[in-house]
């Protein structure tokens, strides 16, 4: 097989002591960015970047890739031991991380995340290696019409498999719909809900609004119910880790679920933020324990994570063979290839072989590098949590303040994570749910960009979205899963005739 | 004095020194320097040509050792690049600040209202030119760029039109087409021209006017290919590209009978307004070795850029030209704002 002979020879390339050191650097600075939050891989590997000008291609890529694979796991560490996502991406992972830290179960609910992330980096990777060329020619049928159905089918599965009063989803969502409008419209070259202030022009950063929302609005809470951590009395041994790996084997339904998703949102580029929020949906629906998802259910960890990380993967693919980059932080790293003299695109793999499989070896190399990294911190990092909470708390709105100031170096975004923070503790008491908002602030622009892109195309016709078997069938299984609560229980009624036990949560748009 | 000092200093005070000895030939010599780190602010999004641009600069500042302080490279892309704008006209007589944009600086403020016109900022130079190029996708049913507006006169049904942004130069430029070749193509805006080049690679528009550097991977790739440049002669790179296709093959739109002789627009440089001519001058010639070493040159020729170095006089000329050419096209899509 070609491909493995490739890959071999990638990894020679890049088996040196030098690499393998750049990698751990790599990594260690990727987790250093992803635990601040705002900070995040982006950023990070901007204020890299010019230190690679110096060094070869493949040695570039390796360090900056290494602190990508670095911030994602980092990410996750803040979301699970503070409710603070350090990285969009992680947002889902604190639904569940969050109250297993409270509940003392911090260790478990890290390895579980770290453990869970490798194995869908590594299967990103893996699509990556043998189907390379194959993907590229799928992800090139994709247009604006294609991509409005993906979002689509993002939305509708977190509406239909939600447990929360539908209304007051819409009305959470409708909110993250209105934050993402702000700033410059694509479509039209218009500036929307600035009220010509120029600070607004930048449009509401999704970290700001995020590290308010979670991290601020926690801290609100947790200041009300009595200035304590429940995890404080969690104890935390190696064995921990063991433990948890001996129970993985049994979510692997779950973790395959997942990845499907992770792959399938990375490539077509859904992005890794939309594939972690519908694996945990998916998750949440399909799981026997559904009753205890949100109240610190393993399996709530597992699915976003998976799904995160092989999304943030096969990511990299539409950027290296297509030149468009699936995520914030490919876009960068695509800055870095032209600067580097590469052209991305359908010929890179043909003509940049070495620089190719040396990164490809390096994904999976760095991956598990990252993982010994991670998991040898996190008895410490799962120990943070018994410092006394009026040590901890302002120290974490000291990182909050400086994570919001450093995403555009503007003191105007540490006010709106203030406001923000407000927003999240009312959200919290009035039992809105903060996730469709969140979801909505993320895709929202994308969405609405490729709807109005896809009327362009179409003369305004909503046809356009059942134009070819892609589409169609993407649009409808959107639309299938929007009304599932509906049809779940029409087919319960019509299979088992007997009298319907009480209404499973419906929701209805 | 400053001999003096030095001799009557101790050992402890060395580093002192060496400070107050660096800030002195400023105070003796008229020509101005920076003191204080240069922020090279790019309006753009990370990872874009002019995100590029401005980190190739800073390298080569850095590498070449062309200035005595720290340089920051800062991605102010919000608004179409008008964040960056604003931040310079807010930081009237900040010396020490310059922005990397096209000319989407002076073009701007025509389509949106965003309180400040490209005379309240000092531009240093325009480094460099991109030429506009006209796609197709391979194996399209037209064989030229004549052919190709036939075929959107005949029906424009199904024919689109694809770029990056709207009311930017893409959109401009197939505005002026449908002008003179008295056609209704449909422009669709994307985010970036590598998102406009891959549509158009995947078949989904007919068209597109991306930069040469933008869509040359698809054309290596035997995607799409080049009908057209907009520039009165054929480039003039004749190093083979794509198979045994060089730049200097494409024809000029001119050539194929668009009515359109030339369209490019300049990588600019400038810098806040109320800044003495010193510190223009100052700029002006960093910018001119920056632009005369080999990487430069490397970068221009790799992305097939019209090599053009414009200051002072000239570039005025060049920017008011350039508006008064576009202005009675916007004026007739309605996107004049003033």
């Amino acid at each position: 097989m070609s491909e493995f002979d490739s890959l071999l020879q990638g990894m020679n390339l890049i088996l040196t002591p030098g690499h393998i050191g750049l990698m751990v650097i790599g990594v260690l600075l990727g987790i250093l960015v992803g635990v601040l939050p705002g900070l995040g891989a982006p950023n990070g590997v901007a204020l890299l970047l010019p230190l690679t000008f110096t060094m070869s291609p493949v040695s570039a890529i390796i360090l900056l890739s290494c602190m990508y694979w670095g911030a994602l796991f980092g990410g996750s560490i803040t979301s699970i031991l503070f409710n603070i996502p350090g990285e969009p991406s992680s947002v889902a992972t604190t639904f569940d991380g969050y109250p297993m830290a409270r509940e003392g179960r911090a260790a478990e609910a890290l390895t579980a995340a770290f453990s869970s992330a490798l194995i869908g980096a590594l299967c990103g990777v893996l699509l990556l290696t043998f189907l390379s060329t194959r993907i590229a020619e799928f992800a090139m049928s994709f247009s604006s019409p294609e991509f409005f159905a993906v979002y689509l089918l993002a939305f509708c599965t977190f509406i239909g498999m939600s447990k929360n009063p539908p209304l007051k989803t819409v009305v959470a969502m409708m909110i993250g719909f209105a934050m993402a409008a702000v700033g410059m419209d694509t479509v039209s070259g218009n500036l929307r809900l600035t009220f010509d202030q120029p600070i607004l022009m930048t449009g509401i950063s999704f970290e700001v609004a995020v590290i308010g929302l979670f991290g601020i609005g926690e801290i609100l809470c947790t200041v009300e119910e009595g200035l304590v951590f429940r995890g404080e009395h969690a104890r935390i041994t190696p064995m921990v880790i063991l433990r948890t790996w001996a129970k993985l084997p049994r979510y692997w339904w779950t973790i395959v679920r997942s990845t499907l998703v992770g792959c399938w949102m990375g490539i077509t580029p859904g992005g890794p933020t939309a594939a972690s929020f519908m694996s945990y949906s998916l998750a949440r629906r399909f799981s026997k324990n559904r009753e205890n998802f949100g109240k610190g259910e393993i399996e709530g960890v597992i699915a976003p994570e998976t799904a995160d990380h092989a999304a943030g993967t096969s990511a990299l693919l539409p950027m290296l063979t297509l030149g468009i980059p699936g995520s914030a932080t490919a876009a960068v790293m695509l800055g870095g290839l032209m600067i580097w003299g590469l052209h991305p695109g359908p010929t890179l793999f043909v003509e940049q072989h070495d620089f190719v499989w040396g990164l490809i070896a390096s994904m999976y190399l760095g991956n598990v590098v990252s993982l010994i990294v991670v998991l040898a911190t996190v008895p410490l990092f799962a120990s943070i949590l018994r410092i006394p909470f009026s040590i901890i708390a302002p120290i974490i709105i000291m990182v909050c303040a400086i994570g919001a100031y450093s995403v555009h170096n503007s003191f105007f975004d540490v006010v709106l994570m203030l406001g923000f923070g407000a927003l999240g503790y009312l959200f919290k008491k009035l039992g809105y749910p903060i996730a469709p908002l969140v979801l909505a602030a993320v895709l929202g622009d994308k969405a609405e960009d490729a709807f109005r892109q896809s009327m362009l195309f179409s003369d305004g016709q909503l046809g356009i979205f059942w134009s070819n078997p892609l589409v169609g069938s993407l649009t409808t299984a959107a639309l299938l899963m929007l009304f599932w609560p509906l049809i779940s229980k029409a087919l319960q009624g019509l299979i088992g005739l007997r009298k319907s036990h009480i209404a499973k949560p419906k929701s209805v748009l | 004095m400053r001999n003096a000092f030095v001799r009557r200093t101790s050992r402890l005070f060395l580093g002192c020194t060496l400070i107050a000895a660096g800030t002195l030939p400023a105070l003796a010599h008229a020509a101005w320097q920076p003191d204080k780190n240069v922020e090279i602010v790019v309006a753009g999004g990370p990872g874009g040509g002019t995100d590029q641009l401005g980190r190739l600069i800073q390298s080569i500042i850095t590498t070449h050792k062309l200035l005595d302080v720290n340089t920051i490279v800062l991605n102010k892309g919000g608004g179409n690049g008008a964040e960056a704008f604003l931040d310079l006209k807010m930081n009237k007589g900040d010396a020490e600040k310059l922005v990397i944009g096209t000319n989407n600086i002076y073009l701007l403020p025509l389509v949106s209202k965003l309180g400040y016109q490209w005379q309240e900022l000092t531009p240093v130079a325009a480094v460099a030119e991109d030429d506009f190029i006209l796609w197709s996708y391979k194996g399209a049913p037209w064989k030229d760029a004549k052919g190709f507006y036939e075929a959107v006169k005949a029906d424009p049904s199904n024919l689109r039109m694809g770029g990056s942004q709207s009311k930017d130069v893409d959109q401009t430029l197939t505005l002026l087409l449908n002008q003179t070749n008295n056609a209704k193509l449909v422009y669709i805006p994307f985010k970036s021209g590598s998102e406009a080049a891959t549509q158009l690679a995947g078949k989904h528009i007919a068209a597109n006017v991306n930069n040469p550097s933008e869509s040359i991977s698809q054309w290596r790739g035997d995607q799409v290919e080049p009908l057209c440049v907009f520039s009165q002669e054929r480039m003039s790179y004749t190093e083979k590209v794509a198979g045994d296709k060089s730049w200097s093959d494409v024809p000029t739109c001119h050539e194929q009978g668009l009515g359109i002789d030339q369209y490019r627009f300049p990588r600019t440089v400038f810098m806040p307004g109320d800044v003495s001519p010193e510190q223009r001058t100052f700029y002006v010639e960093l910018m001119r070795k920056v632009t005369q070493t080999d990487e430069f040159k490397a970068y221009v020729k790799q992305n097939a850029l019209v090599p053009t170095f414009l200051e002072g006089e000239p570039l005025t000329a060049y920017i008011e030209k350039d508006t008064a050419r576009v202005t009675p096209v916007f004026k007739e899509a309605g996107w004049l704002k003033n």
